[in-house]
């Protein structure tokens, strides 16, 4: 603002909304966190004020470990966020790359349908996308999500990448051409390095959304032990009606712990990703 | 013309096929499908083969477990028309969808001019508050329902301390109740994403503008309606079309908190489809049939996107 | 070291022809300049060299070899770009040695290589530095350099001193033209600026739409420039143009436009004889219009003319004059003294006339 710097108009318009804006959304973080330590005596008696932590235990987060599968869903879940992040980056790379770089035919037609297969939903397709891996046999396998994760991954992170693509200056590839660089070499030693801020982007968000995938999961790896941790999580540690909410909340921290750690590192590429998103589609 | 002659060039021998195949391979168009030939055998094989065997599957009475169905045309199609709880999804769906978004919006908006204020803190509170966009969505939604549990609750314990409530409040008890948390919590995961994105657009609203206009006279409301709002409104715009695209297919949130109940009042899309066609009674051809009947409203809302994204494009 | 062939090379862009049907032959150890207006086909010509541009039809030699197909790695060229593309992420040390690395020159070579580029083109200091920490002027020799150490058969040039502002580019223009005669590589160096073509190049070719204009050196396009493009591009200020009537008669031909008359020296007319009693474009270089502020009668070389505006520029004076079809510019003595109205005498110096057909634009003389 140009003017009205005066202390209590500030306090007013901006400390003020913006605590507000602060309990809102992150209270449910907090609750979480409160729950995840808080022993079940204490949890379950209605007398006290359920916003303070008089006294805590690690006993959720032991239960979580000893008592359930939940360090095997850990596991698959990283197996998958890592298996369809590499996958997806590969393909988006070379395709980002060509929608960015290259001039051919139909150039504009494809990107169109990059940018449509990145506005069609799981929700759309994950009836007959269980058919078809029951049908390549890799049901209930890593493969069944390493494969079927890149469809949304693919379509976001080439967008992203052909915009940056975009900005680093063509002279400099055929510069390198000249030098005697291959046009494989010219990408891997010039193009690559100048666009790894951008290739850090699609990174982290195809990891983020890797974690966080949840109806696939459940659709294609929901059984035995093939369970990622948010399926697990609300699948098995729901059971009936008796809600065991302090391991509930402890395995809800753990696993929104990486992503959040992830996102936090790299706050800035991915705010970066995230705006390219919205504004270039 | 003064160009002294040339010597010209023997007319050379024919290319040898290797070099002929290595010069096309490396011309840009074939280059150009090489180089995307990985991700679209990926998204043909796992976005368009089942999208083409979705429409097939809904015109079948396909269970699980049997390999085949019987074509039964669009006979599913039409029993959903008469099936009470369809109805009542499509109403549900468009409520979240919709009724939502002018709520994120607003506060999205509002948050991001805060967070454009110079203040201390700034960078750590942007990112804390972008929180809820990034977590995974179904363990969030884990934390919510222990919010609207009926016995443990602390906002039925807060009101009951201060007198406001009796006894503890049914969040998620009855239909009415449960779209209303089911959408605040919504609201609760949509909100940052418009701030940041909205953010973004403010940070290239040209500092001049705004001193042009305070020395032009405009106040804050002037500035922001003059000034502000045409340079953000591309971005709001398609943020927009965004979160309605995605909200009208969400699926964690409702199926976390309600899985479409009280007796099946607050289905959506999503999970009314994975109740018919995974959960319950496995019939995955009323389930194909419950997503596509989706997709009329998601290829308008793309459509209207594309365009304006083109139009923002030159 | 090697000459250059264009053999008839055509580049199309779809419907666009780029470059059209370009025969030209570069020798050993020539620098020669492409120049023309923008979008002429010089760059384009320039990057089928280089293997940017698939050539549409036609062929490349550099040396004894035939280019034509044969990818930009392999044709042992450097090229200096007109953004110089110095690569971001490296040093002025790796930008210089990038080339000898990828094709496995010992690191020693490399190094003394690298040392000695940087020595002759005075930018031993910056080895170390990245491209942003430097000036135009230092990127523009990083550049230079990069092409250097590969010790390629031909140079090429883009444009390179156009992103210099002017003081640096006389004197860069300069250097480069030492640098090129020490070295003696073959270099083909593109410009649309006629001063930089004029000045730097042993043979200039002029470009217009595709087509080689004119292939020669800087004396003779000044002074027989083919046609009315290449006699209105090169110069400035450009040559005047205006058209005239033939008209023979007591054994002289003049040439007439207006009130004014001109007598066509006897060592031209020959080749007018076929235009008598038709127009013909008459074209005279500012310089070669002598103003006089003395009273003196009309001469066959002489007309008189009314002053129209006057720009002194320091070591000369523009003077504009009303003539028979617009304005023509003299070049003047710096410090004429003379006032728009004026009506001065205007002595031509006939010998250095240049005629052109009106329809084919051809030199007549």
């Amino acid at each position: 603002m140009v003017g009205s710097n005066r202390l209590s108009s500030r306090i007013l318009f901006l400390y003020v909304p913006l605590a507000l804006f602060t309990i809102f959304l992150l209270f449910p973080f907090y609750w979480m966190l409160i729950i995840s330590l808080k022993p079940n005596s204490l949890l379950l008696n209605t007398k006290v004020n359920p916003l303070y932590l008089t006294e805590f235990t690690l006993r959720h987060y032991r239960y979580l470990f000893e008592n359930t599968e939940f360090p095997r869903w850990a596991w698959n879940t990283a197996v998958v966020t890592f298996g369809a992040t590499l996958l997806s980056l590969t393909c988006s790379i070379l395709m980002g790359y060509a929608l960015g770089r290259f001039r051919f035919r139909g150039g504009n037609l494809v990107g169109t349908a990059v940018f449509l297969a990145y506005l069609i939903p799981p929700t759309l397709l994950f009836i007959p996308l269980s058919q078809v891996v029951v049908r390549f046999g890799i049901y209930n396998q890593y493969w069944a999500l390493i494969l079927t994760y890149p469809t949304f991954l693919i379509p976001f992170a080439s967008w992203l990448l052909m915009g940056y693509f975009r900005t680093i200056p063509r002279e400099l590839e055929e510069c390198a051409m000249i030098d005697g660089a291959s046009r494989l070499q010219a990408m891997w030693r010039i193009v690559m390095p100048l666009a790894l801020p951008g290739v850090l982007s699609a990174a982290i968000f195809s990891f983020t959304l890797s974690w966080n995938e949840f109806l696939y999961a459940l659709v294609f790896m929901g059984s035995g032990q093939m369970k990622t941790i948010p399926v697990g999580t609300v699948n098995d540690l729901i059971r009936a009606d008796v809600f065991q909410w302090g391991p509930l909340m402890a395995a809800a921290v753990l696993g929104s712990v990486p992503v959040a750690i992830v996102y936090m590192f790299f706050v800035d590429h991915y705010v970066s990703g995230m705006t390219a998103g919205a504004v270039k589609g | 013309m003064t160009t002294t002659p040339v010597r010209t060039i023997a007319p050379g021998m024919p290319l040898p096929l290797r070099q002929r195949i290595r010069l096309w391979i490396e011309s840009e168009p074939v280059l150009a499908y090489l180089f995307m030939s990985p991700g679209w055998l990926i998204l043909l094989l796992f976005m368009s083969y089942p999208f083409f065997l979705g429409i097939w599957i809904s015109l079948t009475d396909r269970t699980v477990g049997l390999p085949t169905g019987e074509f039964v045309g669009l006979r599913n199609y039409r029993d959903l028309l008469r099936d009470g709880v369809f109805r009542l999804t499509v109403l549900n769906t468009f409520i979240y969808g919709f009724v939502t978004v002018p709520f994120k919006l607003l506060l999205g908006l509002l948050l991001a001019l805060l967070l454009n204020q110079a203040f201390r803190l700034r960078n750590v509170l942007r990112a804390a508050l972008l929180l809820p966009w990034i977590v995974p969505t179904a363990l969030s939604s884990l934390a919510w329902l222990m919010l609207y549990d009926p016995v443990l609750s602390p906002f039925s314990w807060l009101l009951k301390d201060w007198g406001v409530v009796e006894g503890s409040i049914a969040f998620l008890g009855s239909r009415v109740n449960a779209i209303v948390s089911l959408c605040v919590a919504n609201i609760w995961r949509g909100t940052p994403f418009f701030a940041v994105a909205i953010l973004a657009g403010l940070q290239a609203v040209p500092h001049e503008l705004h001193e042009a206009a305070a020395i032009e006279g405009a106040n804050a409301i002037q500035r922001f309606f003059a000034v502000t709002l045409p340079v953000i409104r591309g971005i709001v715009v398609i943020t927009t079309l965004f979160s309605i695209i995605w909200t009208f297919a969400d699926f964690q949130l409702v199926y976390v908190l309600t899985k479409g109940g009280p007796a099946n009042s607050t289905h959506i899309f999503g999970t009314f489809a994975w109740q018919e066609g995974i959960g319950g009674a496995g019939k995955l051809g009323m389930g194909a049939a419950v997503s596509l009947y989706m997709f009329p409203i998601l290829a308008a809302l793309s459509a209207i996107l594309l365009r304006y994204v083109r139009s923002q494009e030159t | 070291m090697a000459e250059v062939i264009y053999d008839h090379v055509t580049k199309r862009f779809d419907s666009v022809v780029a470059v059209n049907d370009l025969t030209l032959e570069v020798k050993d150890g020539e620098f020669l300049v492409l120049v023309g207006p923008s979008g002429c086909g010089k760059t384009t010509a320039l990057r089928c060299l280089a293997g940017l541009e698939e050539v549409t039809s036609g062929d490349i030699l550099i040396g004894d070899r035939v280019v034509t197909h044969i990818p930009p790695k392999d044709r042992d060229i450097a090229m200096v770009f007109q953004n110089y593309a110095l690569y971001p992420h490296m040093t002025v040390y790796d930008n210089m040695a990038f080339g000898l690395k990828l094709r496995k020159v010992p690191k020693q070579e490399i190094d003394r290589r690298v040392k000695e580029a940087a020595e002759i083109l005075g930018i031993q200091e910056l080895l170390n530095r990245k491209p942003r920490q430097l000036s135009g002027g230092q990127r523009q020799r990083v550049a230079l350099g990069r092409a250097i150490v590969r010790e390629p058969q031909v140079f090429l040039m883009d444009e390179p001193l156009s992103n210099l502002d002017a003081k640096l580019r006389v004197q860069t223009r300069g250097e480069l033209i030492k640098l090129q005669r020490r070295l003696g590589v073959t270099t083909i160096y593109v410009t649309h600026d006629q001063v930089e073509a004029m000045t730097m190049g042993h043979r200039i070719a002029v470009m217009n739409q595709g087509v080689l204009q004119q292939l020669d050196t800087p004396e003779n396009l000044y002074d027989r420039p083919a046609n009315l493009f290449v006699a209105t591009f090169i110069g400035s200020p450009a040559m005047n143009i205006f058209p005239v009537k033939v008209v023979s008669g007591d054994g002289a031909y003049r040439l007439i436009a207006g009130e004014v008359t001109l007598e066509v020296p006897p060592s031209h007319r020959s080749r007018l004889a076929d235009y008598v009693g038709r127009e013909v474009l008459l074209g005279i270089r500012p310089e070669d219009l002598e103003v006089a502020v003395s009273n003196e009668a009309q001469r066959g070389d002489t007309v008189r003319l009314p002053v129209e505006l006057i720009e002194p520029l320091g070591a000369e004076t523009l003077v504009h004059l009303r003539g028979p079809a617009g304005t023509l510019i003299a070049q003047g003595e710096p410090r004429i003294r003379l006032n728009p109205g004026d009506v001065v005498t205007v002595r031509v110096r006939t010998e250095h006339l240049h005629t052109f057909d009106p329809q084919t634009e051809a030199a007549i003389f």
